[in-house]
C-alpha cells in the first residue's frame, strides 16, 4: 500500500524553520532571566572596618524585595569578607570568581577595592564599586570596572561648596582648622585632593596643621594633643569608624570642644558611632555623598531598613550598596544574559533616574565613573542624622558652634 | 608649641609606657631564670584581655578589680604550660624552643578567632571618659589608674624576688643552675613557678590594658614584638630594665607623634632598639643584672 503525503511549500518551510528557531532560542533567554545572577558582594565584614562593612550589609539585606517590586530579576548573593585587608580582598575576589560569581560588588575601602578591581579586570568579570573614592581606580582604562560613588576630588568639591553654604546660613566661619586624616589609600587621596581643590574655593579658613595617622591606631591621644596645640577653631577630618570614636573619646578626655567637627569621610555619621557614644556623638557635621530624602526610592529603602534593622539611620553605606545591586539587576535585565561582556556593556549604558542618592541619577562616563553625583550635609542631633544641605533637602538649621562635651 | 603640650604628652607616654613595662616584665622574668624567650607572650596577654572583656560584659566587673583573679588564672595556665610542654625543651636548641612557642602563639590566636571572632572588643567603664586637671596638666583617668596599678604590681614582684625564700631560690636558679641543683633546689618546679609568675604578670598587664585599648585576637603578635623590643632595649633578663624600656618606648612613641608624624611612631620605637643594639647590645640595664 502506498502512502501519499503533501509536501510543504517553501513559505511553510521558512515559517516552520523560524518557529523552530524561536522555540529553541526561547529557553536560553528564559533560562538566563529565570536563573538568578550570581553576585559576589565583597565587604569588610570583620577587622577594623567591620562596623561599616556590616552597615553596608544592611543595604544588601533589604535589596531583594525592593528589586523584585521594581520588576528586576533575582540576584543570588555570594558573601565575601575582605577582613579589612587588601591582600584578603584580592584573594576573596579570586575565590568568588572561581566559585562562579558573574559580577562583583564592593568593597567600601579604596585600597581593597583597587585590589579587587585588578582581579575583576584580569578575569573579565564586571565590578560595580559601591563605595571607594580614590580617583585612580577609574583612571586605569579598565573595561569591567564601574563606580557609582564620587571620587575624592568630587567629594571635596561638593564639601567645600556645602561648607560655604553652611557658613552663610550660620553667619560664622572658622578662621583656622586642623586637618586630621587617616593615612590609607582613601585618606591620602583626600589629602592630596585638598591641595588641588581647596584653592578653587574661596574658603574663609586656613589649615593650621595637618596630622596623618594610622586608621588601625589604638591610641590617638598624641594626635589629639597635637591638634589641640594648634589652637585652631575647628577640626576638619577624613577618618574611618573606629578612629572617629577614638578621636571623640580623646577630645572629651583632653577637654577640647572645637567650634565644629567637619568630616569629609565616613565614621562620624555611622550608626555605631551614634549608638556607642550617645550624647557625645552629637554635633559633628558630615559632608559626604548621602541619600536624597525627597526621592521616591529613598522612602522605599528607608521603610525597608526600618523594618529589617529598627532604629538604624539610613546612610551612605546602605544607600550606595543598595544602588550597586540596583545597577547589577538593571544591567542583567537589559543584557538578557549573564555573559560578562554583555553585562559590562549593559552597565556602561545604564540610565537610572529613579534612584536614592543625591544627583540626577545613575549613569557612567567612558571611564566607568558616575560623574554626576553630589554631596549632602548632615549633622548628628540626638542620635539621629538631620540634613542641612542641599537647600531643597534641608530638614533643620545647623547647630553652631558645637555644644561643649563637658556640659552634656 | 607650649611647654604644657610637651608635659601632657610626656605624662601620657610615661603612663602608657609603665603598662608596656609591666607586660614586658613577664617576658624578662621568664628569660632571666628559665632562659626561654616566650614568643607567645603577647598572645597570652590577649587571653587575659578577653577574660577582662567577658567578665565586664557579662557581670560588669571592673578590670582593675578583676586584675588579681585574671592574673591567678594566667598563673595556673603558665605553670601547666611550663611543666607540661616547655620543660622538655629547656635543654633543646633555641630554634626548637622558638618554634614551639610560636606554635603555641598561633594556636592561641586562632582559638581566640574561633571563639570571639576578629572584631575589636572593649570595656566601657564608668570612668572611661574621665580626666584629672591639675593646672594645665590633663591626665587621662584610665591611664593614671593603669599606670598606678603597673607600678604597684612591679613593686610587689620586686619584693617577692628580693624578700621571700621562693624568690631567692628562683634567683639562685637564675644565677647558677648547677649550684641550685647541688644545694637541693627543685629546679623544675621553680622553673614552672617562674613561668607561672611571668604569665601572671602578663595576665595583670592584659587586664589593665583593656582600660587603654580595644582587644582583637590579632593583637597578640604585635605585643609579643613590642615586649621583645622593650626587654631588649632595657636588657634581657633585667626587671628594672623592662620597666625602663617600657617607659622609654612609651615616651619615644608619644614624642615621635608630637614632633614628627604620628604615622611614624613605631618607626622611632624600632629606631631606639637599633641604637641600643648598636651601642649597648646587652641593653640599657642588662650588664648590671645579667
Amino acid at each position: 500500500m502506498m502512502r501519499f503525503c503533501r509536501l510543504p511549500n517553501r513559505r511553510q518551510v521558512l515559517a516552520g524553520a523560524a518557529a523552530t528557531a524561536a522555540t529553541l532560542a526561547a529557553p536560553s533567554v528564559l533560562r538566563a532571566q529565570s536563573s538568578a545572577l550570581k553576585v559576589g558582594v565583597l565587604l569588610p565584614r570583620s577587622g577594623f572596618e567591620a562596623g561599616i562593612g556590616q552597615d553596608c550589609q544592611r543595604g544588601v539585606e533589604v535589596a531583594p524585595a525592593i528589586l523584585k517590586s521594581l520588576g528586576l530579576p533575582d540576584l543570588a548573593i555570594m558573601d565575601g569578607d575582605t577582613e579589612s585587608n587588601v591582600d584578603t580582598a584580592r584573594a576573596r575576589a579570586e575565590r568568588l570568581i572561581n566559585d562562579g560569581a558573574q559580577l562583583l560588588i564592593g568593597a567600601f575601602d579604596s585600597g581593597q577595592t583597587t585590589a579587587i578591581a585588578q582581579v575583576a579586570e584580569q578575569k573579565g568579570i564586571p565590578l560595580v564599586i559601591n563605595i571607594a573614592a580614590a580617583p585612580d581606580i577609574t583612571e586605569q582604562g579598565y573595561k569591567f570596572v564601574f563606580r557609582n560613588f564620587p571620587t575624592a576630588p568630587m567629594i571635596l568639591g561638593s564639601a567645600f561648596a556645602n561648607q560655604l553654604e553652611l557658613f552663610g546660613i550660620v553667619g560664622a566661619a572658622p578662621k583656622t582648622v586642623v586637618f586630621m586624616h587617616v593615612n590609607d589609600t582613601f585618606g591620602t587621596a583626600m589629602a592630596k585632593g585638598i591641595g588641588v581643590v581647596m584653592p578653587k574655593f574661596n574658603m574663609p579658613y586656613a589649615i593650621a596643621d595637618e596630622i596623618a595617622y594610622d586608621p588601625t591606631a589604638r591610641d590617638l591621644s598624641v594626635e589629639v594633643a597635637k591638634a589641640k596645640a594648634a589652637n585652631a577653631d575647628a577640626l576638619l577630618v577624613v577618618s574611618r569608624l573606629n578612629d572617629a570614636m577614638l578621636l571623640t573619646r580623646e577630645l572629651v578626655k583632653q577637654r577640647w570642644t572645637p567650634q565644629a567637627i567637619m568630616s569629609m569621610g565616613p565614621g562620624w555619621y555611622e550608626d555605631q558611632y551614634l549608638k556607642t557614644l550617645g550624647k557625645l556623638a552629637d554635633g559633628p557635621i558630615s559632608f559626604d555623598p548621602f541619600q536624597d530624602p525627597n526621592k521616591k526610592l529613598t522612602k522605599v529603602l528607608q521603610a525597608a531598613l526600618a523594618k529589617s534593622s529598627p532604629g538604624v539611620n539610613l546612610s551612605t553605606n546602605q544607600v550606595y550598596t543598595f544602588e550597586a545591586l540596583l545597577i547589577a539587576a538593571d544591567a542583567y535585565k537589559r543584557a538578557g544574559s549573564a555573559d560578562s561582556k554583555a553585562l559590562a556593556d549593559a552597565i556602561r549604558s545604564t540610565s537610572i533616574t529613579d534612584n536614592v542618592s543625591i544627583g540626577p541619577g545613575i549613569q557612567f562616563n567612558a571611564k566607568g565613573q558616575n560623574d554626576k553625583l553630589k554631596d549632602g550635609t548632615l549633622q548628628n542631633r540626638d542620635g539621629k542624622l538631620v540634613t542641612l544641605a542641599p537647600k531643597e533637602a534641608a530638614e533643620a538649621k545647623p547647630e553652631w558652634p558645637m555644644k561643649p562635651y563637658q556640659s552634656r | 608649641m607650649s611647654f604644657d603640650v610637651y608635659l601632657n604628652v610626656a605624662v601620657g607616654g610615661i603612663l602608657t609606657g609603665l603598662v608596656y613595662g609591666l607586660m614586658a616584665l613577664g617576658l624578662s622574668v621568664v628569660f632571666g631564670v628559665v632562659r626561654v624567650v616566650n614568643f607567645a607572650h603577647g598572645e597570652m596577654m590577649t587571653i587575659a584581655m578577653y577574660l577582662a572583656v567577658v567578665l565586664f560584659s557579662q557581670f560588669h566587673l571592673d578590670p582593675l578589680l578583676m586584675l588579681v583573679p585574671i592574673a591567678a588564672v594566667l598563673f595556673v595556665c603558665g605553670y601547666a604550660l611550663q611543666a607540661g610542654l616547655i620543660n622538655p625543651f629547656i635543654t633543646r636548641p633555641e630554634h626548637s624552643q622558638f618554634l614551639l612557642l610560636v606554635a603555641v602563639g598561633l594556636i592561641i590566636v586562632n582559638s581566640l578567632l574561633i571563639i570571639f571572632g576578629p572584631d575589636a572588643r572593649s570595656v566601657q567603664t564608668s570612668y572611661a571618659y574621665d580626666s584629672f586637671q591639675i593646672g594645665s596638666l590633663i591626665v587621662d583617668a584610665s591611664k593614671l589608674y593603669a599606670g598606678a596599678a603597673a607600678i604597684l604590681l612591679a613593686a610587689l614582684l620586686f619584693a617577692f624576688f628580693r624578700f621571700t625564700l621562693t624568690g631567692t631560690a628562683i634567683r639562685a636558679c637564675a644565677d647558677n643552675y648547677t649550684g641550685a641543683q647541688v644545694v637541693g633546689l627543685d629546679v623544675k618546679r621553680l622553673y614552672a613557678l617562674t613561668f607561672a609568675i611571668g604569665a601572671a604578670c602578663v595576665g595583670a598587664a592584659g587586664a589593665i590594658m583593656t582600660l587603654i585599648i580595644d582587644v582583637t585576637p590579632m593583637l597578640g603578635p604585635t605585643y609579643t614584638l613590642l615586649a621583645f623590643v622593650i626587654v631588649v632595649t632595657g636588657g634581657l633578663g633585667s626587671m628594672p630594665g623592662a620597666l625602663l624600656g617600657g617607659m622609654l618606648i612609651g615616651l619615644t612613641e608619644a614624642f615621635a607623634g608630637l614632633l614628627f608624624t604620628p604615622s611614624a611612631k613605631s618607626m622611632f620605637a624600632f629606631g631606639i632598639l637599633v641604637l641600643v643594639l648598636l651601642f649597648r647590645p646587652q641593653g640599657l640595664l642588662g650588664k648590671r643584672l645579667a
